[in-house]
């Protein structure tokens, strides 16, 4: 199936986001970032493993009716450094966003490091993570100091 | 940047000229112990909420001397904490009591979370396994007072990198200076973090990981020694396969230099042989008595005064 062709199975979107681009296969890691678990009552279309001519293959999420925030999608490039982002107006794009690593990542990841005061029970430390490196990615916990790498990221998204 | 009214999180939270003031101070401390009232309107808290026995009390020796008033607890039975209440609560309560506030803590973060609660400044008195700064600031203050420099010597840290937070901060704290080399022994089990290589590799420090001390000990001039830190193994099999895994001897030490000298942070077990201690080589127990000197410098630069 063509891209041109999985866009005929879904609707063009009035108001929302669409991401595109996304790396086949991240798309679910995409909405845990969101915080979209479906219970929110958005239309969301998720697309898995269509073809791309940049990417071979990829992943698409279009939500209706929400903007992402430029956190969120910078949020987005920790598991989909590809994705581009579309924000939708009118049924037309609006803007157009790239996503890029924030400085810090606040809140979306769980230090691995079972001692870490932010995995502490009942102290509510926000778990905060620093980028030590962009390409490859590597992040280290501000608390301490624990280096996680690109591909060990997708298993600390939190819930 | 200097150290009135800041935290003191992490050894690498300073620099170079930091630490030589801290030592410039503390030599003085050294030479001139007596009392003193520069903080005598000042309240210091120890809050230990794990075991010490040096850090604490040359802690409290030093903010005594110094004039302060000493409030603290040295574990969490006979605290709120025992009741369920948070370590946010109990830095929140010691920051309305006190000025400064020196915190141990097993969870690694746990003084900078406290740093970010409290308006006072925080001092870590060791988190986990990662951070001991007062520690280091102590080490390398006995090795400036030894061999009047910390530049252009060649290192080996013994024992277990992994788990040590004395170790950890020792290995950052060298990388604030020149170091000929850095010689990083342990068993294959208790290597270094990735973060604490990592620095080294940063700062460009010389350096080369070695499974026994005996490969290197007719190069070094300083050799740091720490304890295998049997409470952070997180399975005590891991634990016995490598206890007594290394050990210095009287004979290891016919092949060292002269001039070198073994530090330890304290509390030992086995990993030397009391037979050394009355060798030339140990410095572990002057170096213990340096701890007084150098965390009443500390006390002191934070809050700003000077004898």
């Amino acid at each position: 199936m063509s891209p041109e062709k999985a866009s005929l199975t879904v609707s063009k979107i009035r108001d929302g986001t669409v991401i595109d681009h996304i790396p086949a296969g991240k798309a679910l890691a995409v909405l845990r970032i969101l915080s979209i678990t479906g219970k929110e009552g958005l239309r969301t279309a998720v697309l898995m493993n269509v073809e791309s001519r940049k990417l071979g293959r990829k992943d698409i999420i279009k939500i209706e009716n929400r903007e992402l925030s430029s956190k969120e999608v910078n949020a987005i490039a920790l598991v989909a450094p590809t994705a581009t982002i579309n924000i939708i107006r009118n049924y037309v794009v609006h803007k157009k966003l790239r996503v890029e690593v924030p400085d810090d990542i606040v809140g979306i990841l769980k230090c691995p490091n079972p001692t870490c005061i932010t995995n502490k029970p009942r102290e509510h430390v926000v778990s905060r993570f620093k980028v030590a490196s962009r390409s490859p990615l590597v992040l280290q916990c501000v608390y301490c100091g624990t280096i996680i790498r690109e591909d060990e990221v997708e298993k600390l998204l939190m819930a | 940047m200097g150290f009135r009214g800041r935290d003191v999180i992490s050894i690498l939270d300073f620099t170079r000229g930091d630490l030589e003031e801290l030592f410039g101070l503390a030599d003085y401390f050294s030479s001139n112990r007596r009392s003193y009232k520069l903080l005598e309107d000042y309240v210091v808290a120890l809050a230990f909420f794990e075991p010490s026995t040096r850090t604490r009390l040359s802690f409290e020796t030093a903010a005594k001397l110094l004039g302060a008033k000493v409030i603290g607890f040295t574990s969490e039975e006979g605290t709120s904490l025992a009741k369920g209440e948070t370590f946010a609560d109990t830095i929140r309560m010691l920051d309305g009591y006190a000025d400064m506030i020196v915190v141990r803590h097993k969870n690694e973060g746990a003084a900078l979370y406290a740093a970010e609660i409290a308006e006072h400044p925080v001092i870590n008195a060791g988190d986990g396994k990662q951070h001991h700064p007062t520690q280091a600031m102590l080490d390398l203050f006995t090795i400036w007072k030894l061999f009047n420099k910390v530049d252009g010597l060649v290192y080996a840290v013994v024992g277990d990198l992994r788990y040590g937070r004395a170790a950890s901060s020792f290995i950052y704290g060298l990388t604030l200076f020149e170091p000929e080399k850095v010689y990083l022994v342990s068993p294959p089990l208790l290597r270094a973090r990735p973060e604490v290589v990592r620095v080294l590799k940063e700062k460009g420090v010389k350096y080369e990981e070695k499974r026994s001390v005996e490969e290197v000990i007719g190069e070094i001039d300083v050799m740091y020694v720490t304890r295998v830190q049997k409470e952070r193994f997180p399975d005590p099999l891991e634990y016995e396969r490598v206890k007594g895994s290394y050990r210095i001897t009287l004979k290891l030490l016919e092949k060292a230099k002269d001039h070198m000298k073994i530090l330890h942070p304290l509390p030992r077990v086995d990993e030397i042989d009391p037979e050394v201690d009355s060798t030339r080589h140990a410095a572990y127990f002057t170096q213990a008595r340096f701890g007084v000197p150098v965390r009443m410098a500390l006390l002191s630069l934070i809050v700003g005064v000077k004898p």
